[in-house]
């Protein structure tokens, strides 16, 4: 089948910023198809808004456009470039809902635009829950017993007749968004309003529940000649109720006959058919344990994370084919990229087990709701390669980064057996470790399964894990049992834990006994065909395949799962990294563990090791290909944490060295490298007892800012006002000793400015200043960024300039730092210092057009910026005024606290580019889906400290012609000042109340600065999960909200009345 | 664990742990790819005279079940894979695969590196192989190997000796039985066809007093020309009856109408397959275990036309007789284990019958 010649410029949609539900996965599958576009010779413009994406970068389309992914938007670039066609399959719920958006404005008949991959109808077949459900019946494939409701009487009612618990799923949302289980009529009630205030098109599923089937996933993929085929399956350990995204998985399926295997492929390639697809789909379906009943849940007809973790578990690029195929190949002639020999028509036979865990948020919000339901929670996930379940599952469990290598939390040994039964019964995050945990009480398999309907033949394989760590605890340094625990995956920590002895003990007698590990090549066949794909994983086995170059080599470090503070950005320096390296000629080899992202796309290296990232695994590779060095600095803290265990293997570390790191970390050093350049910082105390706090925060004055040396996972950081805070701070925290103090530093309220700098050890270049819309106490990846700065002083600037080159010059750094400052009164103090790759270097590297982690790498291989042409300072200032707005996914998660605070809690970021600072902002709200409302009404609820900033907010929100709304005490201030308010009543109150005009969606915007008062379920609190969960902004600091007042007061008229003239002449 | 050996002709010994039967054996040693289906594997009697390798890691996951057999006894000489599960999970789950395999004297190996195994057998093509006997050691094997040698009577072990009827109120059909899987009888009583199973050599004279609508040729294990006398019996039903062939009947169908039949290097065995229809230019998914083909030039001097061939490798996977009403596939359209994209192909057999029969004996021998 020829392609299509008719059209010649495709508009591709991406997926914007990333939220949960919707991450880096399309960044991947993004640029996958616009490579696989150009390279059939198609003219590719890209519209995307999420600046920390390869997919952005200019190299992957012929234009690129970082606009607001809007019907508006989209419309005003099909007019400038009138493509003839878009492809929206790759850009996930976003590209999809745009793409109906789109057509519904009528812009794509106007200006013919064709639409590729999915048809209209094929879409609303499968997003549309009442289309879909008659489809099915139509095609025969059972759904589960459900009706679709517009009102909450309807869902009542519907309930009442087949029972509960039920299952509510709102339409044309994403991540199972405002949907979950409901046990009884109030829960039914508060979900069902939600769920359709959430619904683009006010509609919900009300569902039989069908928890307790298996849940498995096929991932197929047709032509146009309607050849299809089921790329990967997949079998979700999680039963039926924890959503896919939120579930252990693996691939292939591991508990069905071929019976059930084929009954299942059928029943998608069935599905996929009638949907017309022309490109890849991802099909789920739920089948009883006890028979072959099954039931269809959804299709995605487009691209999804399930698909790129297909790709990645098979080898097979599905983003690629379905590219391909979307502009009219069929797969009998695109060739198997894989083995270069075969056609892209045929279904990939693994010869491993892979495993699939999701990576939750919790480390950082630990007030947050862990229960998984039918909404997803987690950020970000890793992917095991093995060549049994155990080893897969425990390769998996240690690319997690959860502070534990094995199936054991130290938490859950007081836990009594009853204790965590009850944590059985409802699963949480958690709950791998508390079966292992309950497994080593003895608790029988049947009971297990009663208790969780995971699959005996898991629970199995857990016991058999647990057995297996018997048997090591009674024969210490036995090879033989030694030999047999690295085949299952047991990590040396672990064995060392088990045998209480040092890892390097256990690592050195594993090298006297020679058991060390080999590596297979992922090839979509299981060898059946040659192939040569540079992507390997370890097992202990016999054959070696991956065979060491003769080229010079460097090693690149990921940086593993997405999770709060570390995302995409580091995988988009990972990946800018490893192609400077190839440029230079070296041999560039990457170990990550993340299957979403596009540095685990074999074809971006020379050579990918799909492995953990603890020190035992990196040194394997090492041990095997023995590379010039290593970079440690783009994969974020995870890498960074390597350096300490590298240098004592003697790994050469390139770039910026342990100590530089260390001088960074370590806070006395710190403090002395800073007094040394005399530099300001914040006056801070470290106290090793909790009492001294007192003392310290009274010595340093209140507000101050405190935080443990160190938590694993996620440093609980608060800012605190008064002793009673404090205490109650204390009162949560862990304890402290000598070992691991509080820190307590003076909070300064000032300017935030964030700094990025190159240096190859002599000069020291800054491609941009960032200056923060929100004042010093958010941290800098929850507050807007402008560039270039817009506030501070020309002198300001040079001062922080100055500071960072110093600071980079004296800690000696080669490649990329970070550098954190606060203006306070014209003073620039240092908050803090990273020594590697951020989270700014995509936004910077694009709206400045140097492309920082590329030229970082040269530096950290020995160039010179002199001779690259750069001089030691700042580059240019552009003109145009950009803004990275921050992203947050707390509609995803239940009970979390929206207050933005020195706790990073946004998942992604958006960008915002234009003219003036103003029409910046605009855009980048509008990106982050942040409602710039013209009109309307507002409500007020502002912390007595605040009242008086609030109060000129107010005013100006008056001026623009809101309604305003407060609680008693801010209502009264205001009017105080003459500024109308009408007075609501408090939480509880019958009458019309603070939470029922936001429930009855009264007002557009809420401005809430009211602490969680350290009580969790304080009123502030109540009222900020009430704003999110009925998707009204909620802003908790008054700098966004002057920001947004200033966005529509230049984007709106006020009406003024003239002054009159007869005073003045009496 | 007993520790076991497999012993290659080129020399490769692997050391691993044996499960299934204690007795050692001899075969031809071959790979499959599917993640699923060993029950109908070890159970396909056209495994007979080889020791199966699973390329997938994990085997015996779901048990052994009372429904998935192709046969009533197994033939399968071996079977490897490099884990096999003790506890099987699976609601349909009678026994382990390892007591199944034991309880019919079929030895089993694992524990061994397979991937490494199925590269080597990739290089040099399938080779024969031998697996120790509990306690025999590795040279023991190797004496086993060197007087094992290619069996040429492994459609006489597996066909039926006399035959039977599976009664049905459809067509009649005559099923010729070379080492026949259930998976093609269940196809045509799910069709109610009223079929007679007959033994590989039953005669031409015999077959005739059945009066059939139509013939079957079932598929079996080894080489098509081991049988010659079946050749020629096939010879004399193209043109009297509609003739469908598949797997080693369908190159028994090309060697009775002219052709000529190879050895593949290492065959086709695995659930999803790539075959391309000529006749419409589709392309579907098969399920396949074959090692020997219908050589592709040997086609031109004879009445058949090609009408389907391997995506892979371009090697003939269907034929039809241009004159006469008869047809063959290579690959299995009954799957049982693998896709089921081509069941309808039984239904096109009977469709054929129906023509036939309308159009009247008379231009069948035109
Ligand atoms: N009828 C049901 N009963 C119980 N759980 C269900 C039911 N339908 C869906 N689920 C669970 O909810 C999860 C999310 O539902 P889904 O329709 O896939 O939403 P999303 O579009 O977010 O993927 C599924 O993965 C499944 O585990
Ligand atoms: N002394 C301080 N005064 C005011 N704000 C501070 C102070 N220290 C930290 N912060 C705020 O907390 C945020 C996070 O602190 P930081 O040291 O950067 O931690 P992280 O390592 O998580 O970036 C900063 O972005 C800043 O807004
Ligand atoms: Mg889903
Ligand atoms: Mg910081």
């Amino acid at each position: 089948m020829p392609k299509k010649t008719n059209i010649q410029t495709i508009l591709v949609i991406g997926s914007g910023p990333i939220v949960i539900g919707q991450a880096a996965e399309f960044d991947y599958s993004g640029s996958q198809a616009c490579q696989a576009l150009s390279e059939e010779g198609y003219t590719v413009i890209l519209a995307n808004s999420n600046p920390a994406t390869i997919m952005t970068d200019h190299t992957m389309a012929d234009k690129v456009y970082m606009e607001p992914l809007t019907a508006d938007f989209l419309t005003k670039i099909i007019r400038k470039e009138q493509p003839d066609a878009i492809l929206p399959t790759l850009g996930g719920q976003t590209g999809l809902n745009m793409a109906v958006e789109l057509d519904r404005s009528g812009i794509l008949d106007a200006y013919n635009v064709e639409l590729l991959g999915s048809s209209l109808s094929a879409i609303q077949k499968a997003e549309d829950r009442e289309v879909f459900r008659s489809l099915m019946n139509d095609l025969g494939e059972p759904v589960p017993e459900s009706t679709i409701v517009n009102s909450v009487e309807a869902a009542s009612n519907f309930a009442a007749s087949i029972g509960y618990p039920i299952i509510v799923r709102p339409a044309y949302t994403l991540g199972g968004t405002g949907g979950g289980m409901c046990y009884n009529a109030n829960e039914l009630e508060e979900i069902v309003r939600n769920g359709l205030a959430i619904s683009p098109v006010n509609q919900c599923l009300i569902e039989k529940n069908i928890a307790g089937f298996k849940e498995i996933e096929y991932e197929v993929v047709r032509d146009k000649q309607d050849l299809a085929i089921a790329v990967c399956n997949m079998e979700n350990i999680d039963p039926v109720g924890i959503h896919t995204g939120d579930s252990i998985v693996a691939a292939p399926s591991q508990t069905l006959s071929d019976r059930e295997y084929q009954l299942l492929r059928n029943a998608s390639l069935n599905i996929i058919r009638a949907l017309e697809i022309e490109g890849g789909c991802n099909v789920q379906l739920a089948i009883d344990p006890n028979s072959f009943a099954y039931y269809v849940i959804e299709v995605n007809p487009r691209l999804s994370r399930s698909s790129a973790l297909a790709s990645k578990a098979t080898g097979y690029p599905i983003a690629k084919i379905a590219a391909k195929i979307a502009i009219g190949l069929t797969l009998d002639e695109i060739v198997n990229p894989i083995t270069g020999t075969t056609y892209a028509c045929f279904e990939p036979s693994l010869d491993y087990v892979v495993t699939k865990i999701p990576r939750f948020p919790f480390d950082k919000f630990v007030t947050g709701n862990r229960y998984l339901g039918t909404q997803m929670k987690a950020t970000g996930e890793v992917m095991a390669i093995g060549r049994s379940f155990e080893e897969s599952l425990l390769k998996g469990i240690r690319s997690l980064e959860i502070g534990t290598e094995e199936l054991w939390l130290p938490s859950l040994v007081e836990l009594t057996v009853d204790e965590l039964k009850n944590r059985l019964q409802k699963a949480d995050d958690e709950r791998l470790f508390v079966l292992a945990e309950v497994i080593r009480r003895d608790v029988p398999i049947d009971e297990l399964y009663r208790l969780t309907q995971i699959d005996r033949f898991y629970l199995v394989k857990l016991q058999q894990l647990i057995g297996l760590e018997e048997s090591l605890s009674a024969q210490p340094f036995s090879p033989g049992v030694m030999k047999q625990a690295k085949e299952a995956g047991l990590s040396d920590t672990h064995i060392a834990r088990l045998w209480d002895v040092s890892v390097d003990q256990i690592y050195t007698f594993r090298m006297e006994q020679s058991i060390t590990p080999v590596y297979k090549m992922v090839d979509t066949c299981a060898a059946e065909f040659e192939s040569d794909t540079p992507y390997f994983y370890s097992t202990y086995e016999d054959e070696n395949e991956s065979q060491p170059s003769e080229r010079k080599k460097i090693l690149v470090i990921g940086s593993g799962p997405i999770r709060i503070g570390q995302g995409i950005e580091f995988d988009y320096a990972t990946v800018h990294s490893v192609m400077a390296i190839q440029e230079m000629g070296y041999e560039a080899i990457i170990m990550n563990n993340n299957p979403e992202t596009i540095s685990t796309d074999f074809s971006i290296s020379d050579k990918l090791y799909f492995e953990p990232l603890t020190l035992e695994d990196v040194m394997h590779v090492i041990d095997l290909e023995q590379p010039e060095g290593v970079i440690l600095q783009f994969g974020g803290q995870t890498a960074i944490n390597l350096a300490d265990g590298l240098k004592r293997r003697n790994v050469t570390i390139l770039g910026t060295n342990l100590e530089a790191i260390d001088k960074a970390e370590d806070r006395d050093k710190f403090e002395a490298l800073l007094n040394e350049l005399n530099l300001l910082r914040p006056k801070g105390k470290a106290v090793p007892q909790l009492d001294d706090a007192f003392d310290a925060a009274r010595e340093l004055g209140y507000p101050v800012l405190v935080r443990p040396s160190y938590v694993i996972g996620g440093s609980r950081m608060d800012v605190v006002h008064d002793e009673e805070e404090l205490d109650a701070y204390l009162a949560k925290s862990d304890g402290a000793d000598s070992e691991h103090p509080i820190l307590i530093d003076k909070y300064l309220t000032g300017i935030e400015i964030e700094v990025d700098a190159i240096s190859d050890g002599e000069t020291v270049i800054v491609p941009g200043i960032m200056e923060h819309i929100e004042r010093s106490g958010v941290h800098s990846g929850d507050s807007i960024a402008v560039y270039p700065p817009q506030r501070i002083s020309q002198d300001v600037k040079e001062k922080c300039l100055d500071a960072a080159i110093k600071i980079t010059r004296r800690m000696n750094a080669v490649g990329l730092i970070n550098l954190q400052f606060i203006i306070d009164q014209g003073d620039v103090y240092v908050l803090e210092v990273n020594p590697r790759a951020s989270r700014t270097i995509p936004f910077l590297s694009k709206i400045t057009g140097v492309t920082m982690a590329a030229l970082a790498t040269r530096c950290i291989l020995g160039e010179s910026l002199q001779q690259m042409g750069y001089a030691t300072g700042i580059l240019p200032e552009q003109d145009a005024v950009s803004v990275k707005v921050p992203v947050f996914s707390f509609e995803k998660l239940r009970s979390v606290d929206t207050t933005l605070g020195p706790e990073m809690k946004s998942t992604g970021e958006a960008i915002g580019h234009d003219e003036t600072l103003e029409k910046a902002l605009y855009k980048g709200l509008k990106a982050a889906s942040m409602p710039v409302p013209k009109d309307g009404a507002v409500l007020l609820t502002v912390a007595d400290k605040d009242k008086q900033e609030a109060l000129a907010s107010a005013k100006r929100f008056h001026e623009l012609g809101f309604h305003l709304y407060a609680t008693k005490g801010t209502a009264a201030y205001m009017q105080n000042a003459g500024i109308p308010v009408t007075e609501v009543a408090k939480i509880g109150s019958a009458e019309r109340n603070v939470i029922s005009i936001i429930e009855n969606l009264e007002v557009q915007l809420v401005v809430n600065t009211l602490t969680s008062g350290k009580q969790p379920r304080s009123d502030g609190f109540m009222i900020r999960r009430e704003a999110v969960e009925h998707g009204i902004a909620c802003l908790t600091n008054l700098d966004t909200a002057n920001a947004i007042l200033n966005v529509i007061d230049s984007t709106t008229f006020k009406a003024t009345p003239m002054t009159s003239h007869q005073e003045v002449r009496s | 664990m007993t520790e076991r050996f497999l012993v290659l002709e080129d020399g490769t010994t692997l050391k691993g742990e044996g499960f299934g039967a204690d007795n050692g054996t001899s075969g031809e040693m071959v790979f499959h790819t599917g993640m699923t289906g060993y029950q109908e594997i070890v159970s396909d009697p056209s495994y007979c005279g080889e020791i199966v390798m699973q390329t997938y890691p994990l085997a015996g996951n779901y048990g052994i079940n009372r429904d998935d057999f192709e046969t009533v006894t197994p033939f399968v000489y071996g079977f490897v894979a490099k884990e096999f599960c003790s506890s099987p999970s699976n609601f349909r789950s009678e026994e382990t695969l390892h007591d199944y395999l034991r309880a019919n004297n079929i030895p089993g190996l694992s524990g061994i590196d397979t991937r490494m195994l199925t590269k080597r057998i990739r290089a040099h093509g399938t080779m024969r192989a031998a697996m120790s006997g509990i306690g025999e050691n590795a040279e023991q094997a190797l004496e086993r190997l060197r007087h094992s040698e290619r069996e040429s009577d492994l459609v006489q072990k597996t066909s039926t000796l006399k035959p039977y009827v599976v009664p049905g109120g459809g067509k009649r059909i005559v099923l010729i039985d070379f080492g026949m899987k259930h998976g093609i009888l269940r196809e045509l009583t799910k069709r109610d066809c009223h079929v007679t199973v007959v033994p590989y050599n039953y005669g031409w004279e015999a077959i005739l007093r059945l009066k059939p609508d139509g013939i079957l040729l079932s598929n079996g294990p080894g080489d098509p020309k081991d049988i010659p006398d079946s050749v020629a019996t096939i010879r004399s039903m193209v043109g009297s009856y509609p003739v469908f062939g598949i797997g080693l009947g369908h190159q028994l169908l090309a060697l009775a109408t002219g052709a000529d039949t190879e050895r593949l290097s290492f065959g086709h065995r695995g659930p999803s397959h790539p075959v391309k229809d000529l006749t419409n230019d589709k392309v579907f998914i098969t399920s396949q275990n074959h090692g020997y083909a219908v050589s592709r030039d040997s086609l031109a001097k004879t009445d058949l036309e090609l009408t389907q061939v391997s995506v892979h490798d371009h090697s003939v996977e269907g034929i039809r007789h241009t004159v006469h009403p008869a047809f063959s596939v290579q690959y299995q359209p009954e799957s049982s284990p693998g896709s089921e994209d081509m069941k309808h192909i039984y239904d096109e057999f009977l469709q054929l019958i129906t023509d036939c029969t309308r159009n009247g004996k008379e231009d069948m021998y035109a």
